[in-house]
């Protein structure tokens, strides 16, 4: 029978601190990228580079240009926090998909019931929060670095007028909800996708799932590309000067 | 009506009202982008952008109807 957990079942304890499957699965993917930059980093300075240099480089320069047209002349400040968000979520919405991720199973650490070994990352809210609270987190630090500690006060109390005063208090409220927003639509999308693999590969076992993980595949990227696109969009209104 | 039964009607319900508007909100989109595309077909490039971003904002409300709904059924 189908068995759906919505929250990520800890394998072991590490010092008190549970290791979830969730956890696992990023840790992978943390350092797939860790050696991957470390490998770009040492091609990029040796003579003869390789393939595989040229298609990581392909990437990057790809992705520049495209962070480009929102951040304009931040973008070398502000280009490492959103290209990692990028490829981080790419990479764990993708592993997630692979196969062995769900299906390897373990026992638990009390001994109870199989439990898989890994699970998709993002299909995890932990994770997803974790994500947006950096980027929202993030928004701020920007806007102080770049407007000072008064431009930032401003944003959100301003006591000029009684209209903009309570545009201040609006003003806190969507950044609160831009939390919420941000892990919730990652995390809705990537565990619905689960789910649905999950569902139709019990209905019809064969050949119908491959439309479907085609179809993972577009919305693991369109959802890496919306979240580190409006983490772009936010943080270029974050360090903007305001006017009037 | 046990309470079972009542978690089972309600996840159905949260994710049927639920997706109604972000339906309409996604044809609207579409519709919208198309004609867009028809009037000025070099803009083809900056129109999908602002489609994807768009219909990933419609997208996101009818996700959360699936969280509630997913979270009702399976705990």
């Amino acid at each position: 029978m189908l068995n759906i957990s919505i929250k990520a079942e800890p394998i072991f304890e590490l010092f008190g601190f549970p290791i979830t499957n969730a956890f696992l699965t990023s840790l992978v993917v943390l350092l797939i990228l860790f050696v991957g930059s470390r490998y770009y980093d040492q091609q990029i300075k040796s003579r003869k580079k390789s393939q595989l240099f040229y298609f990581i480089h392909l990437l990057l320069t790809e992705s520049y240009t495209l962070f480009k047209g929102i951040l304009r002349e931040n973008t070398d400040v502000l280009f490492p926090l959103v290209g990692a968000f990028f490829f981080f979520i790419l990479l764990q919405n993708w592993f997630g998909l692979l196969p062995g991720v769900g299906s390897l199973l373990v026992r638990g650490q009390h001994n109870t019931e199989l439990i898989p070994f890994f699970r998709g990352a993002s299909a995890d809210l932990n994770t997803t929060l974790a994500l947006g609270l950096v980027s929202v987190v993030a928004m701020q630090y920007y806007g102080v670095r770049f407007l000072g500690w008064s431009g930032y006060l401003k944003k959100y109390f301003n006591f000029s007028n009684p209209i903009n005063f309570f545009l201040g208090i609006l003003e806190i409220i969507s950044e609160i909800s831009r939390v919420l927003s941000f892990s919730f639509r990652l995390f809705g999308n990537v565990f619905a996708g689960e789910v649905l693999l999950l569902v139709i590969a019990f209905l019809i076992p064969i050949l119908v799932s491959f439309p479907f993980f085609m179809m993972e595949i577009f919305v693991g990227f369109v959802q890496a590309l919306v979240f580190s696109m409006l983490t772009a969009v936010f943080l270029s209104m974050a360090v903007a000067k305001h006017h009037g | 009506m046990d309470a079972a039964a009542m978690k089972n009607l309600a996840a159905g319900l949260a994710i049927g009202i639920g997706a109604l508007g972000p339906g309409i909100g996604i044809g609207l989109i579409g519709a919208k982008a198309a004609e867009a595309l028809g009037r000025n077909p070099e803009a083809e490039s900056a129109v999908r952008t602002t489609t994807i971003l768009a219909l990933a904002f419609a997208e996101a409300i009818a996700i959360y109807a699936l969280v509630v709904a997913l979270v009702l059924k399976f705990t």
